[in-house]
């Protein structure tokens, strides 16, 4: 092999490797990801097809709504300004989970308009919403701020 | 007072990390010997200063002195000394603290045992540590203050976030911050040497030492964080692809990546622009990572507090490090000539391609990381990349890397033979698929597809020792000959060999995990007894307690097969007194060696006596942090040969090598 030839492999597999990674990055970008939805876009949107796939809906856990079924799996509500949307997940809720909070829920929308979660999130701190949901009130003009005035307990790991 | 003490000496670490990035500077500009000589004093007296400022913020979490209002926020009176003193660097103020004082360490570290540096880069390394030194110093001191007082002073404190008080966390971030800001060294080193532009294989041979003590803790952090996540949080999930974990994942990636390349520099002086990159970008993602975390831009499991003004500033920090290293790179990168070429097929090549990958695989890490944050600014859309994106795109491009791993050692430096080192692994091709089969097939009945996966883990860890079996030759020199050599090879060898199969190890542990993990959840009633998973869980009784800063609900279950109690597993559910937090405790029960049965808590059901059970089966779980401790094993075994040793002394190693060209001069076979 010449010297030509050696830095042409090398560049090569390079190439061969960032291409074959370029085309994962962007099928996984468009197929693998999840949207953030409210519930009034839930309602709202016209086409089925905008709903599908994995999605996250935010919003408050309606008070009164949560109640544990025979097989164990937990159906609750969360709406926002507008709407609600009703969940059922099977597995144990998130420790801060609790009604009136604000919560995501992860998973797909089912055709009956019920929405299926195998992950729900609440945050870790108390005093927090996640964020996407805080955002999403705001907009909607219902955010009431923080809680309490106190500073907030910062807390990372 | 000693907290007055302690706010003070953190000025005086400002001041002296000014000096210490500011004279030998000068003194590298004027050629002044006397001002090069006063930065190791300097870089040591900064490390004691910060020290003491730590030490007095400690002091204030131990005697609960709740009129600082960082201890005020964070602490309880009640709460277990351990976790008091583990409460310091549980938040934002008092980890940032514990960040400058990693940073001086590693500094003051370079100053002690740097002895044999040359004066002119070991100045110019301290000078650039000590310029990140006053960034972040000047940040706690301008945006994140942890003495700040209260008045009046409160007489309760609030308490630490309950799922932090564990003993996981005790050790986390410390070990996590040895490994992020031990890059600061290489980075260092990195920009030194831009600076005085001069750059050989004795740049690479210190700043291997540094680089391999970063990756140490940095596995051993990302481990006990994983670990900790496992067991705390009660989820059952041991990697979540959450931006925190990306954040120590891909400094992890491109240190792992920096450790090979720094070999090639060191042996062959090839690729020394790109290991210069990878110094100056392992930090880079360091960086990164802690902006991620402290400013909250992305959401994550783990939890967060954020101040938009505490986010800039880190980020100003990031594009002057990031962006000022890079364009000096930019400058001076033309200037280094590069050493040795080499056939692709070669050990060179090898190493070439671990980074090829690795590099890559970090890249898609970051664009995962970073896209939701591009997408809202573009559009205004909210989306998350999560678990589905980082499988679909790293997955793929590991499978090729860890097919070559065994195959790196077995090729010789310059020029390899592909068809030797491939003829040397067939009995460990043999071994793995048969291994493969026989797990797949004869005892999990997992589905056929999988033994792929078995099969590569275990080729992973048997061609690990490939090279170290070869060198040792048992078969054609007989056993004792082949102890000896096995007992003569330099401990490096060993490391590689061990690191490669804990890479191994954990390989088999996810993948076990991932095909055979099962779950349930039920509604169990005291006395009921399920079957899952093979094994009979009886539900014996939920009992209320009380602990020295929570209340609990303890259930009690009892683990058997075949009527044999395997073991009793009281996950809990407490509720913390002063933050009126509730947190879920899991109750594991290691089954056999490496599996577990993980049971947790929901909530009790109304108008009845059920409770909500979630149990999981995780088979062969465990071995994924076996793997991890294998790894750091190997990295300290590595780190305590001779030939790396910082600071060893020249007569040694002077004997070492004359010793090492006798046995060279015998014939080898």
């Amino acid at each position: 092999m010449t010297r030509k030839q050696k830095r042409f492999a090398v560049i090569f597999s390079a190439l061969a490797v960032l291409g074959g990674a370029v085309a994962l990055v962007l099928t996984g970008l468009s197929e693998q990801v999840t949207f953030f939805r409210t519930p009034t876009d839930i309602v709202s949107t016209a086409s089925a097809s905008e709903n599908e796939g994995r999605l996250r809906l935010g919003g408050l856990v309606v008070m009164g709504s949560v109640e544990t079924l025979d097989d164990a799996a937990v159906r609750f509500a969360i709406e926002d300004a507008n709407h609600a949307v009703t969940v059922r997940y099977a597995g144990i809720l998130p420790d801060l989970f609790r009604e009136g909070q604000g919560i995501v829920a992860e998973g797909t929308l089912q055709p009956d308009g019920t929405f299926r979660a195998d992950t729900v999130l609440a945050k870790h701190d108390e005093t927090y919403m996640p964020r996407e949901v805080a955002d999403a009130l705001k907009e909607q003009g219902v955010w009431k701020g923080e809680a309490s005035g106190e500073t907030p307990a910062s807390s990372d790991y | 007072m000693i907290v007055e003490l302690g706010h003070y000496a953190l000025v005086l670490g400002l001041a002296l990390s000014l000096a210490q990035m500011i004279v030998p500077m000068i003194g590298l500009r004027t050629n002044n010997a006397r001002m090069l000589a006063v930065a190791p004093s300097l870089t040591v007296a900064t490390f004691l200063v910060v020290a003491v400022s730590f030490a007095a913020l400690t002091w204030a979490y131990v005697t609960s002195d709740f009129s600082v209002r960082n201890v005020w926020a964070n602490s309880f009176s009640d709460k277990p000394l351990l976790f008091k003193i583990t409460g310091v660097w549980g938040n934002h103020e008092g980890s940032m603290l514990l960040w400058i004082l990693t940073l001086a360490l590693f500094g003051a570290l370079v100053a002690f045992f740097g002895g044999n540096l040359p004066s002119r880069l070991k100045a110019a390394v301290l000078s650039v540590q000590g310029s990140v030194t006053v960034a972040f110093a000047l940040f706690i001191l301008l945006t994140s203050n942890p003495f700040e007082r209260l008045s009046p002073p409160p007489l309760e404190g609030r308490d630490l976030n309950p799922i932090l008080q564990d003993i996981g966390l005790a050790i986390h971030p410390p070990l996590l911050y040895l490994g992020y800001v031990g890059f600061s060294i290489c980075f260092s080193f990195a920009v030194a040497a831009l600076i005085e532009g001069r750059i050989d294989a004795a740049w690479a041979r210190w700043v291997r030492p540094w680089t391999l003590v970063s990756w140490v803790f940095l596995t051993a952090g990302i481990s006990m964080g994983s670990y900790w996540a496992y067991y705390e949080l009660g989820w059952g999930g041991w990697w979540f692809w959450d931006p925190v974990e990306n954040a120590s994942f891909m400094p992890w990636l491109i240190g792992t990546a920096l450790l090979h390349s720094a070999l090639v520099m060191e042996k062959r002086e090839a690729m020394k622009v790109w290991t210069i990159l990878l110094a100056i970008l392992a930090f880079s993602f360091s960086l990164l990572g802690t902006f991620l975390v402290r400013s909250g831009v992305l959401t994550s499991v783990h939890s967060f507090a954020t101040d938009p003004q505490r986010g800039l500033f880190i980020l100003m920090i990031l594009v002057f490090f990031i962006g000022g290293s890079l364009i000096l790179f930019a400058l001076r990168a033309g200037t280094l000539r590069n050493g040795g070429m080499f056939h692709p097929v070669s050990r060179e090549g090898a190493l070439v391609l671990n980074n090829l990958f690795l590099t890559t695989a970090t890249a898609t890490v970051l664009v995962g990381t970073l896209y939701p944050l591009l997408v809202e600014a573009v559009s205004g859309e909210k989306i998350s990349v999560g678990a589905p994106y980082f499988n679909y795109t790293f997955i793929p491009l590991m499978i090729p890397l860890l097919m070559a791993v065994p195959f790196g050692p077995l090729l010789a430096w310059k020029r390899g033979n592909l068809a030797a080192a491939a003829e040397r692994l067939w009995l460990t091709a043999a071994i793995s698929l048969v291994a493969a089969l026989a797990i797949a097939w004869l005892i999990y009945d997992a589905p056929v597809l999988s033994a792929f996966a078995y099969a590569l883990a275990f080729w992973l860890i048997v061609g690990s020792f490939a090279d170290v079996w070869q060198k040792a030759g048992f078969v054609k020199n007989g056993w004792s000959t082949g102890w000896a050599r096995l007992k003569g090879l330099p401990r490096a060898s060993w490391g590689t060999a061990l690191a490669h199969a804990g890479l191994g190890i954990t390989t088999l542990g996810i993948v076990g995990v991932t095909t055979l993990e099962d779950e349930t959840v039920l509604r169990m009633t005291p006395g009921e007894t399920t079957s899952f998973a093979g094994y009979d869980v009886e539900f014996n009784s939920l009992t209320p307690g009380k602990g020295p800063n929570f209340t609990y609900d303890k259930g009690i279950f009892t683990i058997s097969r075949d009527g044999r109690v395997i073991g009793t597993v009281e996950p809990e559910k407490r509720v913390y007194v002063a933050s009126r937090m509730p947190t879920t405790e899991a109750g594991i029960q290691t089954v056999g060696l490496f599996s577990q049965y993980y049971l947790a808590l929901g909530d009790a059901v109304e108008g009845s006596e059920d409770i909500v059970v979630r149990i999981w089966w995780k088979p062969w779980v465990t071995l994924i942090w076996y793997g991890t401790v294998v790894m750091v094993a190997a990295g300290l075994i590595s780190l305590s040969d001779r030939r790396l040793r910082i600071g060893a002394p020249v007569a040694a190693r002077r004997r070492r090598q004359e010793a090492l060209a006798a046995a060279r001069a015998e014939p080898a076979e």
